[in-house]
């Protein structure tokens, strides 16, 4: 037997009563697709007072055209996100990023939501209960040390996830619902640099949908590498977003993940009204190297992380450039 | 905490007590006493527990069972009918799509959604179907082949 903690799991059949269950529990945690979560909880890692299961709110799993913008219901699943036709002609980037995820067995019960909240990931951190207790456990669990940063005193665990970058470049936006209401942010205020707790949702809320905006002239991609390419998660990942005229940048937008304990956006303004050439690469290679912070978090060392993202960050935008 | 679960397990309909945080994968194994499929790494890498649910691949090891509400599951037992194995069972018998056994019942389950979407992959498509499993003995290339046996 795998024993879970024992704990009662709600299944709400909507939104209003899976906030109203959230508020009733603390320490509830909401449960989708299960395959970060439940793995992690079965590693230890969490000891949630209950479950709110939102397989079952039905409002959560749709997608639709709403205006000009499009939808997302955050249970809809990844795999039924890759192959919904609106998303397919509109954002192909993000079905990329989608297929990116993981393997098939995953993408069919894992949902865009799921995807967005998952936990930040370290080579310290996901390891059983006794692994983690032989090494004096660490600073995002149990510990008081990071084993990564000796000195800090903050958790360094790195965010992993394909779909958050995508999002970012794609200037989408996430609805929050809570007891107090719903509220509108920028996918990139999701997150908060600090490998303990990166999300900035307050207790009560839940990621409700993404709604994203009309691209037109918009090309996006991205590229993520990963030891195993079947199934693995990024060792680091790059999106980027490139509206051209004629011959210069008219619009520009690059994000990462899997370097930081956030997916974070590159700021490369400069390369606006300006052609992609080998100066233009340079800025992008600079902004890139000053915001990424790639640590002992995988099992693969830092130096290759670090030179691997600029190869794919350059590649990635040279790839955009030809096409546009 | 248990809750009762109402679903259909290999074409039968069930109504059964289970403690709520229970894996879908000891629901099946320890309740149900369908060791068919197995538990192999534990994290969702292996594939070796995948089961059906509405005829979609699931990681029987990442899922609650009380998520399988009103859901249909099958396992690898759930195929045979009339103690004949499938035509996708005999291609692995028959074309060495096995060697130790652990992976198969994952496997053939993976590959089962595959044909059932489409019942002419090609190679490519086979192989990304199957990414999510891993096999240790035969090196990919005869459970490869084994499903195209069973394909068209």
């Amino acid at each position: 037997m795998n024993l879970l903690p024992d704990v009662r799991v709600h299944r709400p059949a909507t939104l209003d009563e899976a906030v109203r269950l959230k508020a009733a529990s603390e320490g509830a945690r909401f449960l989708a697709g299960g395959t970060d979560l439940l793995v992690n909880l079965r590693r230890g890692l969490g000891e949630p007072a209950a479950l709110i299961d939102l397989t079952g709110v039905a409002d959560m799993g749709s997608i639709r055209r709403n205006g000009e913008s499009l939808w997302i219901g955050a249970g809809v699943t990844l795999a039924d996100l890759a192959r919904h036709p609106d998303v397919m002609a509109a954002y192909p980037a993000l079905v990329e990023a989608a297929l990116a995820v993981a393997g098939p067995t995953h993408r069919a019960a894992a949902t865009l939501g799921g995807n967005l909240c998952q936990d930040t990931r370290c080579v310290f951190y996901n390891q059983s209960q006794w692994w983690r207790e032989a090494n004096s456990f660490c600073l995002k669990k149990e510990g008081d040390k990071c084993q990564v940063v000796a000195k800090s005193d903050r958790c360094y665990a790195t965010y992993h996830g394909d779909i958050a970058p995508v999002l970012m470049v794609l200037d989408a936006e996430a609805l929050l619902v809570g007891p107090d209401g719903a509220r509108r942010v920028k996918v990139c205020d999701l997150y908060r640099e600090t490998g303990a707790s990166h999300l900035t949702l307050a207790a009560g809320e839940v990621l409700a949908v993404i709604v994203l905006p009309p691209l037109p002239g918009w090309r996006a991609a991205y590229r993520k590498v990963r030891i195993r390419d079947a199934i693995d998660f990024p060792l680091a990942g790059v999106a980027a977003a490139m509206q051209r005229d004629g011959d210069v940048i008219a619009g520009f937008r690059m994000a990462i993940t899997g370097t930081n304990s956030a997916p974070l956006a590159v700021d490369a303004a400069e390369v606006i009204g300006r052609r992609w050439d080998a100066d233009a690469a340079a800025v992008v290679a600079q902004h890139l190297r000053k915001k990424s912070s790639v640590l002992r978090t995988t099992i693969v060392g830092p130096a290759y992380r670090r030179r691997v993202i600029q190869a794919m960050a350059r590649k990635l935008v040279d790839d955009l450039w030809g096409e546009a | 905490m248990k809750s009762i679960l109402t679903l259909t397990v290999n074409g039968r309909r069930r109504e059964d007590l289970v403690p709520d945080t229970m894996l879908l994968l000891d629901y099946l194994r320890e309740q149900l006493g369908l060791t068919g499929t197995k538990q192999g790494c534990d994290g969702g890498e292996c594939g070796a527990c995948t089961v059906l649910v509405d005829d979609q691949p699931r990681l029987a090891c990442s899922t609650l069972a009380v998520q399988m509400q009103g859901r249909r599951v099958e396992t690898v037992e759930g195929l045979a009918k009339g103690g004949r194995i499938t035509r996708l069972q005999q291609a692995f018998h028959e074309k060495l799509g096995t060697q130790c056994g652990f992976c198969t019942p994952g496997m053939i389950m993976a590959a089962e959604a595959l044909l059932r979407r489409n019942p002419n992959p090609g190679r490519e498509e086979i192989k990304a179907a199957l990414a999510g499993n891993l096999c240790r003995c035969t090196g990919y290339v005869k459970i490869i082949e084994s499903v195209e046996a069973a394909a068209g």
